[in-house]
């Protein structure tokens, strides 16, 4: 007999699903460091405020303290306040459950927020002169003289604010990550590059070349992603610059065409778009808490296959037309591409809609520096990502917190390493999985990640043309067999 | 040619998919009464805890089903007709079928406790206890978990990161001592109690007392000790789900039992998963295998057997894996199977939970590896143990089995020299 109440049991969880479970208990105290951190937040924000509107120590050291400082303070002393006291582990609990973290209410203000202020930043001049917007960013970025004073010895522009703001946000949820992984060593050097990198080659380097009047260069960005580091008018402006010009624009070749085939083939993708990147940086600190939603159906793989190839063939189009000169429609061409491409998806949304659609919408489905280093990542590359053998069992962590929408279980259950040309190697597959199912691994050659992939040619056109990503396999556990008769493959079954 | 599966767990599922593969015609109808698409049930745990949301624990999309013409009912089988191949199901009534796959999986064992019917009293096992769970916890300030299984700690990790208070009950003298061998299980009793977890070791429960509403007010152990307490989880094992057989003319002893086909005793009706018992020739043990991977093999095996082919399950080299809170734990082959020809190598960091084990016979091969906090490769040691490495060969090679993220702190040095010694 089955349980009647078994038999009634008919509840729809499709519909209503699992909301977040409450107990008859209260709600743990706020620790001391947490509700200090919550006080300099605020303090920090009033900071702003206050040097916004009334001025008050606005352009000096002790304004940069009382708002950012504060801030930064703040926030860093919330995440002790959190991990204060849990033991080294996976640190989920409750992250399905928070607005904020799940395009909740919450969620949506801080999309728009992010969106609002990247809009306001990227057209500031456009909205000044065409919407008399009042000068939104003119205090603010006064707030910043006396550190663009100091670093590039002239005063801060919108530019310096973005990328101080930026830094500040890698470095500060760098900690957040540096807490939560701390007993992870991948993920704790993973985000101490990306950390380093960011202060030290998009903030600090640009600043101190502008000091010494050399001109503006990130050696961190190459082209495609950093388009016009190829386009041949920039290429003149930097050799024309002197010994240092010339350097970068040699640095800008060797890096697209030497460092990038040579380290992808050798690591795979994630040595660039999880260790240096700035935009892969930000994903991976500040966009952590949002990795959860990004969408890992066929569908939006099939997308994603589309528009980040489309967007690879636009600049290559493009520059190739700027260097054969091919007529007066590449001016109009590089404009469309600057705002479409540039800053609209890289920026506005790229970054604006982290809490809507995770923190790689960019580099999953628009990066064309992603692009490339996929294509070499998915056929010669000799980074997998490897399954311990039968031991999956298909709970779906791994999927859940891919924040390139990959489906690593769809492999993982059936034994098959993971080899995609998104994959960004950030790891937290393998650090999620309670079974000890995924491992990063450089293997000895290229050839043994799949069926076909000893000639990269025929696994690219494959790759192209598949309909479904994750291949079938014809027998998952062939041990089982009878020796010496084995029926699985070959014979017809009765019809 | 229609094909009925019931329940649609591993085991069910990967058999839809095998007959499918072979039979691009036959038309495949699976039946739960659980859930409307297949989910993985080891990540129950994560729902609750919110580190997944439900629709993250489905393996297939949902338009795969219909692509593969693969048609599922919500419902419950309520009875089967072997000789006129019919059976009754709860809400729609009758339906035919050609040839039929049992896989109902297992069900949490009760031992007959005063209370255990009361409200608040409950096992975790399906999604209907994990919405049970949602309701029960709401009351709960304290929470007695009874049976130092898997499931048990599971479900301690789950209450616990609540804020709710766990005291977890457990019959035997230390964590699981029945399956893993002392110093693993020492380190669990210290894991578990350094979570939060008050742990009452060599403690039965003897009865659930009602509040006066019919709802559980506390529990009294077999010492006579009584604890208030809002919530029991039972978790004192599993056993074949065969309720809905056992009146039927499919014979069952523990489970349904099957050859080694996975056929039953009945024509066209074939069992698979937890809820067989398979009959292993030359007296060898009948075979019950309550994992998440027997279940898709065995399911592999049915579906293939379904389709026409014909198959035999062997069971694979022994291998299993689970986590305790943050403790990663891999096991290979015979360990702690209380074989008298059993020797042991064991070695345990000083401070940080780890331990690995190989183990051997009497002719220095070795039969057993397992590790706790130290990931090892599936592969490598089953091959090892099937070729009957020494111990020797294993620690001079055991760089080969790790399978730690890059930088991990790697021990094999440590774990050589230390080891070494033991085996000349």
């Amino acid at each position: 007999m089955i349980d009647p109440e078994l038999l009634n049991y008919d509840f729809d969880e499709e519909k209503n699903g699992f909301a977040a479970p409450q107990a008859a208990v209260d709600s743990p105290a706020l620790s001391s460091k947490e509700a200090m951190g919550r006080a300099l937040l605020a303090l920090g924000s009033m900071g702003i405020v206050l040097q916004v509107t009334v001025g008050i120590f606005l352009g000096s050291w002790l304004g940069i303290l009382l708002s950012y400082g504060l801030l930064a303070a703040g926030a860093i002393l919330i995440f002790l306040g959190r991990f204060q006291g849990t033991h080294p582990g996976i640190k989920h609990d409750g992250t399905m459950f928070r607005d904020i973290q799940n395009r909740g209410v919450l969620g949506w203000m801080l999309g728009m927020a992010i969106t609002a202020f990247y809009v306001v930043l990227y057209f500031y001049d456009d909205l000044q002169n065409s919407w008399d917007m009042p000068p939104l960013l003119e205090r603010p970025t006064k707030m910043l003289n006396p550190l663009a004073q100091l670093l590039s010895k002239g005063d801060a522009n919108r530019w310096f604010l973005y990328g101080f703001l930026y830094t500040v946000a890698v470095c500060v949820f760098g900690f957040r990550m540096l807490l939560k992984y701390r007993h992870n060593k991948y993920q704790r050097f993973r985000t101490l590059s990306v950390m380093f990198f960011q202060f030290g080659f998009a903030f600090l380097l640009p600043n101190l070349l502008k000091a010494f009047h050399q001109p503006e260069f990130y050696f961190t960005y190459f082209w495609p992603l950093k388009y016009e580091y190829l386009f041949p008018n920039r290429i003149d402006t930097l050799k024309s610059s002197g010994a240092i010009g010339t350097f970068m624009v040699f640095w800008g070749l060797l890096a697209t065409f030497v460092l990038t085939p040579i380290l992808t083939w050798r690591f795979g993708k994630r040595w660039y778009c999880s260790w240096v990147c700035g935009c892969g940086g930000l994903a991976e600190t500040l966009g952590d808490p949002w990795r959860q939603q990004s969408s890992n159906g066929q569908r939006s793989w099939k997308i994603e296959h589309w528009t980040i190839h489309t967007i690879l063939i636009l600049i290559t189009v493009l520059t190739v037309g700027l260097w054969f000169d091919l007529g007066s429609w590449t001016a109009s061409y590089k404009k469309s591409y600057g705002f479409f491409v540039g800053a609209i998806f890289s920026g506005v949304i790229g970054v604006g809609f982290y809490p809507l659609l995770g923190s790689r919408v960019w580099c999953r489905f628009g990066c064309p520096m992603a692009a490339i280093l996929g294509i070499l990542q998915r056929t010669w590359s000799k980074f997998r990502i490897t399954t311990n053998g039968d031991q999956c069992m298909s709970c779906g962590n791994c999927s859940t917190y891919c924040e390139m929408g990959i489906d690593v279980r769809g492999y993982a259950e059936k034994g098959l390493n993971i080899v995609r040309a998104s994959c960004v190697g950030c790891g937290i597959c393998a650090a999620v999985c309670p079974r000890g199912v995924l491992g990063l691994e450089n293997g000895m050659s290229p050839s043994d990640r799949f069926d076909g992939a000893q000639s990269p040619l025929l696994a690219l056109t494959e790759s192209i043309a598949a309909s479904t990503v994750i291949p079938e396999r014809k027998t998952m556990f062939p041990g089982t067999c009878e020796p010496g008769n084995c029926q699985c493959k070959e014979e017809a079954p009765e019809s | 040619m229609h094909v009925v599966i019931i329940g649609n767990g591993a085991a069910g599922v990967t058999a839809a998919f095998r007959i499918r593969q072979h039979q691009p015609d036959w038309q495949i109808t699976m039946i739960s009464g659980e859930s409307k698409y297949h989910y993985s049930r080891p990540a129950l745990m994560y729902i609750y805890m919110g580190h997944m949301p439900y629709q993250d624990t489905k393996p297939i999309e949902d338009h795969v089903w219909s692509d593969k013409k693969i048609e599922l009912l919500r419902d419950w089988v309520v009875d089967i007709d072997t000789q006129g191949k019919k059976l009754k199901l709860h809400r729609r009534g009758a339906m035919d079928f050609d040839r039929l796959i049992i896989s109902t999986g297992s069900k949490p064992n009760k031992f007959g406790w005063p209370g255990q019917d009361l409200q608040g009293v409950q096992g975790l096992w399906g999604l209907y206890d994990l919405k049970l769970l949602q309701e029960n916890a709401a009351r709960t300030k304290t929470a007695v978990i009874v049976g130092g299984g898997l499931i048990g700690i599971e479900m301690a990790e789950m209450l616990h990161s609540q804020g709710i208070h766990v005291i977890f009950l457990v019959r035997e003298k230390s964590y699981w001592n029945h399956i893993l061998p002392p110093e693993e299980s020492a380190l669990i009793n210290q894991i578990i109690v350094e979570q939060g977890i008050d742990l009452r070791l060599e403690t039965e429960l003897k009865e659930i007392i009602d509040n006066g509403q019919g709802q559980v007010g506390g529990i009294v152990t077999t010492s006579g000790e009584e604890i208030t307490c809002q919530l029991v989880g039972l978790t004192a094992g599993v056993s074949p789900n065969c309720d809905m057989v056992k009146e039927t003319s499919i014979a069952t002893k523990r489970g349904i039992l099957v050859d080694q086909s996975l056929q039953t005793s009945a024509p066209d009706v074939w069992a698979a998963g937890d809820c067989a018992e398979i009959e292993m020739p030359e007296g060898k043990r009948n075979q019950i295998n309550q994992v998440w991977y027997t279940a898709k093999m065995q399911g592999e095996i049915a579906g293939d057997n379904v389709a026409g082919m014909k198959r035999q399950y062997e069971p694979p080299l022994w291998y299993n894996s689970a986590k305790f809170f943050d403790l990663e734990y891999h096991t290979y082959g015979q360990v702690n199977r209380d074989l008298n020809q059993e020797l042991n190598l064991v070695w345990q960091h000083p401070r940080e939970p780890k331990i690995l084990r190989i183990v051997h016979n009497r002719a220095m091969e070795t039969i057993g590896i397992q590790s706790m906090g130290i990931r090892l490769r599936h592969r490598v040691c089953e091959k090892w143990i099937n070729e009957k490495q020494t111990p020797g060969w294993v620690l001079e090679h055991l760089a080969e089995a790790n399978f730690d993220p890059e930088f991990y702190q790697r021990h094999e040095d440590e774990i050589r020299s230390y080891l070494g010694k033991q085996i000349q």
